[in-house]
């Protein structure tokens, strides 16, 4: 009874928080000075039509490694807490069979969510959307290949490679920005074409494809450890 | 905002909150003595509220949070818990004699 009414009050207390942030909201007539400068400066300077992907990998360039990074040691923790609790045995003792819906849907979904995912990272300087949401998409498929059949195996060393192939270069173009242009991860030593184009926004479809690729890896590597786990 | 975007707004959100209900409730009796006990229906409830969420993020003019939302709220978690829901089921009908 008492739990009830604390959880009860807390709800209340917290929603009585967000109701006076609603009620004292009002919207800005026009964009603040922040907002305005990357509003403007977007298109020539950097050459992206998605001025939300320019912030994320050029003018906050350093600020995404470090997400990566995060990314990155997350799931190495993961991996390690899961190796330290033992590798199961490979064979496949209880397995609730898998449906057929499933395993012939994901016959036809995987590739396509997969060239989704793909679609989404290599076109984050031109539509919404970008490196990590098209590494989740990626990994999403990869998961659904796991749901139709639990005891698939996904090579570890394909995945690491991939993941500091992805890392390394990423590292590298962001120096090549220092080097070359007029900073770290700055994206103008490529040419920045015409706005719009596939192939423009100088080294940013570049390192978004990258980064696709390096959360994608980690998702997957993360799953893939869930997957060979032993539950008991 | 047009008047037809409000409506649609405040449709989305009541189904939000009756969809985290559902999420959260407790299942009847008869369910919960099921199999799985009423959890895929609460998966996909969860999933629902994601996915309510990112049309929300669509309709405040921020595509690539609506994208994020879609791909990582209610994709790849619910995928993940379906996953798990999976094992434990598994384990449980490989029964204690194994482990």
């Amino acid at each position: 009874m008492i739990k009830r009414f604390i959880a009860l009050t807390l709800l209340l207390a917290i929603g009585g928080l967000f109701a006076s942030l609603l009620l004292g909201y009002t919207p800005d007539s026009e964009l603040n000075q922040t907002a305005r400068y990357y509003a403007e400066r977007t298109s020539p300077d950097i050459g992206a039509a998605n001025i939300v992907t320019a912030i994320i990998v050029t003018y906050r360039g350093l600020d995404t490694l470090g997400e990566v990074t995060v990314l990155f040691l997350s799931a190495a923790i993961v991996g390690l807490v899961l190796a330290l609790g033992g590798k199961s045995g490979k064979t496949g003792r209880g397995t609730v069979p898998v449906g057929e819906l499933l395993t012939t849907g994901t016959r036809y979904l995987a590739p396509l969510i997969m060239l989704l995912g793909v679609y989404v990272f290599v076109n984050g300087h031109l539509t919404p959307g970008g490196g990590f949401q098209g590494g989740a998409i990626l990994a999403s498929g990869v998961l659904l290949l796991l749901l139709a059949d639990p005891l698939k195996r996904f090579s570890h060393v394909l995945i690491a490679t991939i993941e500091s192939f992805a890392g390394l270069l990423y590292v590298l173009i962001g120096l090549f920005g220092l080097v070359l242009a007029g900073g770290f991860l700055d994206n103008r030593f490529l040419p920045t074409g015409e706005l719009g184009a596939l192939f423009s926004a100088g080294a940013i479809p570049l390192i978004y494809s990258l980064i696709g690729l390096k959360v994608g890896a980690e998702f997957a590597s993360m799953l893939a450890s869930l997957s060979e786990s032993e539950t008991s | 905002m047009s008047p037809l975007l409000t409506g649609m707004t405040l449709v989305l959100c009541v189904a939000m909150i009756v969809a985290a209900l559902l999420a959260i409730r407790d299942p009847s009796p008869e369910v919960a003595k099921t199999d799985t006990g009423g959890l895929p229906i609460a998966i996909l409830a969860a999933g629902l509220v994601s996915l309510i969420a990112s049309i929300l993020f669509l309709i405040l003019a921020a595509p690539d949070v609506a994208m994020t939302e879609a791909a990582i709220g209610s994709g790849l978690t619910t995928f993940l818990f379906f996953f798990v829901l999976g094992r434990i089921r598994r384990h449980e009908t490989s029964g204690d004699n194994h482990d």
